[in-house]
């Protein structure tokens, strides 16, 4: 069952004497080893809604395409999977240009005002996303799928958690710093930070606005792609699983505030920890309930986000 | 302040003009028309009408919300499921009738609750929070059979032919239809309109935008809940991972939008073909089907933005020579 791997234990420590201070700590670890993976996914999505202004409802498909590539790459190689990122994102940068060059422009172009141009690029992402659903479920099948790589045990705090996650994490935490310099250490990151603060003034100021969202946009998607790879590693997915993926981003993005990346990250270990508690306290089939409540907390208390500013 | 105190003068609405008579003639006449055809055809071509109507009920009530304010509902399935899973828990304990009450009202508590949290903030967090409801409470569902122990699946056994199926589900059409047709003559119909071309001019009206729209959902959603009461004994057995199959909105979503949204009828002219060329693709490609309905759900976006009934009013329109007023707003 695919909801249970998502925030279960991979080794359970069972037969401990001081089970609840160990279980406490165990929730708090993998809170955050999921955590840190959350957060490259959602700053994928932050760079696509908080940059380019496109909600994009096919953001969890472009992650499952990502973690099926690394499944794909694993079976024919026995390599890490890691290496996998090296043809995936590339492909998924490539492919996520492509969808705002050919799908999104037409719509901003067509739409007279931002309001038109949210529905249109709901619907158009929206039947993009069972679109990859369809060609995935054609290439790779309906059925639940993963793999075993690095399962052994490693030990924090002399508790033992899965290596792979572990592993996923760090990789997670370099590319989250990776792309956090770029954005603000570069004229091309600050073109970016400059349109996901005011297009109009950013064009003012000669940025081709559109160039820079295709950017932001085809960037977004390669880093969730690469979000996919790392959660393959040690997550069940199927074809159609991308929507619960898309949610928890947007969840997230929503909770961090869109269009800061440091609330982003923060909002990502949040709801890491809030789903790794439901799951060992609660149910492990309760892990989009525990993201609800996180969405409803936020839109009753703060609905501009936890870093967010409030739009005049 | 809401336009109900801001606007008392118009209580009951315009009176009803002559074409508004001939309309509701036609309308009689087409219903009438519909109520024969299961005693002409059966088999086969009797379950492609029931689904006809039944998506017909869907789309109609999704258009109530979606329709005028432009949010975009993705959660049919939700509601849909909501209603199986009353009428199935129900069953055996009342009569049937009741189930179809309590469905409604289980729809409608729903319905409140994600619009009183969302509706009020914005829209964009309206359809996030719809687009994953249907799995939201699917796992609610299934975790709550847990604790208590039932069973995944229920059987629902109430004796009903399919004519019947037919009728119950063109009734319930045919109710949605002067629902509709009462909310566009009525204030709330009015402010809808005013919000669904701008929101803050609504505000400035003195609308009471929040309680507009949360009443509207509740209703669309109600309907959306008495149709899963209405086809759980046609299916016999429910369980979640059928009840609240996300497939379900998407398709709602799909024919309102072939129909076009800015008309109540819309969606009928969207349903019926969209119905048949289902019927066939998921014989001709049983294992292509979501791959071919994204790829028509695109093509319907870019390329009829507006629907057949877009269309048609833009050839009406040509051989008028003149612009129709409010043709694009309605």
């Amino acid at each position: 069952m695919i909801t249970k791997a998502a925030g279960t234990p991979a080794i359970c420590s069972s037969g401990n004497r001081n089970r609840s201070i160990k279980s406490d700590m165990d929730i708090v670890i993998i809170g955050l080893l999921l955590g840190g993976t959350y957060a490259l996914m959602a700053m994928g999505l932050q760079l696509q809604y908080g940059v380019a202004r496109i909600m994009n409802l096919a953001n969890g498909e472009v992650l499952i395409a990502g973690a099926f590539g690394a499944f794909w790459f694993f079976l024919g190689t026995k390599a890490s999977p890691l290496w996998s990122l090296l043809f995936v994102v590339p492909c998924a940068f490539g492919l996520n240009w492509a969808i705002y060059r050919v799908l999104i422009v037409p719509l901003v172009r067509r739409s007279k005002s931002q309001g038109k141009l949210e529905v249109d690029s709901i619907l158009a992402t929206f039947g993009l996303s069972f679109f990859f659903i369809g060609i995935m479920v054609a290439a790779f099948g309906a059925q639940y799928t993963d793999y075993s790589y690095l399962s052994e045990p490693v030990f924090i705090f002399g508790q033992r958690y899965g290596l792979n996650r572990v592993v996923s994490f760090g990789a997670s935490v370099i590319l989250c710093a990776a792309l956090y310099l770029w954005l603000h250490k570069t004229r091309a990151g600050l073109a970016l930070r400059a349109v996901s603060v005011n297009p109009s003034a950013a064009g003012l100021v000669s940025i081709n606005v559109i160039n820079a969202s295709a950017l932001a946009f085809a960037l977004g998607g390669a880093v969730t792609a690469a979000g996919g790879v790392l959660l393959s590693m040690y997550l069940t997915f199927d074809a159609s699983y991308g929507v619960v993926f898309t949610l928890k981003a947007l969840i997230i993005v929503i909770l961090g505030g869109v269009g800061d990346i440091r609330g982003t990250i923060v909002a990502a270990f949040v709801l890491g920890l809030a789903e790794t508690a439901v799951a060992t306290l609660i149910d492990p089939g309760l892990t989009l309930a525990a993201a609800y409540v996180l969405f409803m907390l936020v839109l009753l208390v703060r609905p501009q986000g936890l870093f967010g500013r409030r739009v005049a | 302040m809401s336009i109900a105190e801001a606007a008392p003068v118009v209580r009951g609405g315009p009176a009803i003009s002559a074409r508004e008579w001939r309309m509701l003639l036609v309308s009689v006449l087409i219903l009438l028309a519909a109520a024969c055809v299961p005693l002409v055809v059966g088999g086969y071509a009797l379950q492609v009408s029931i689904s006809i109507v039944m998506y017909a009920a869907f789309a109609t009530s999704w258009l109530l919300f979606s329709g005028p304010t432009n949010y975009i509902a993705l959660c049919t399935a939700a509601f849909f499921g909501i209603g199986m899973y009353v009428t199935a828990a129900g069953v055996d304990l009342v009569p049937y009738p009741v189930l179809i009450l309590a469905s409604g009202v289980a729809g409608a508590i729903l319905a409140a609750i994600v619009g009183l949290a969302t509706l009020r903030v914005s829209g964009i967090y309206f359809v996030i929070f719809s687009l994953g409801l249907a799995e939201l409470v699917r796992q609610c569902m299934t975790w709550g059979q847990h604790v208590f122990g039932t069973m995944s699946g229920l059987y629902v056994t109430v004796d009903r032919s399919e004519p019947m199926y037919y009728w119950q589900l063109l009734a319930l059409t045919a109710v949605i239809f002067l629902v509709g047709w009462w909310i566009g003559r009525s204030r709330l119909g009015f402010a809808l309109r005013i919000i669904g071309n701008d929101e803050v001019v609504a505000v400035h009206c003195g609308i009471n935008t929040a309680r507009a729209k949360v009443v509207l959902f509740i209703i669309s959603s109600t309907f959306a809940s008495i149709i899963g009461a209405l086809v759980a004994p046609r299916w016999g057995y429910v369980e979640p991972v059928v009840a609240f199959n996300p497939f379900l909105s998407f398709q709602v979503v799909i024919m309102a939008l072939l129909g076009g949204t800015h008309r109540l009828w819309g969606p009928l002219l969207g349903v019926i073909p969209f119905t048949l060329l289902w019927e066939l693709i998921s014989i001709e490609f049983p294992d292509q089907t979501t791959l071919l309905l994204g790829l028509c759900f695109l093509l319907i976006v870019y390329a009829i933005p507006n629907g057949f009934t877009g269309l048609i009013e833009d050839v009406w329109q040509r051989r008028k020579g003149g612009v129709a007023p409010g043709a694009r707003n309605a």
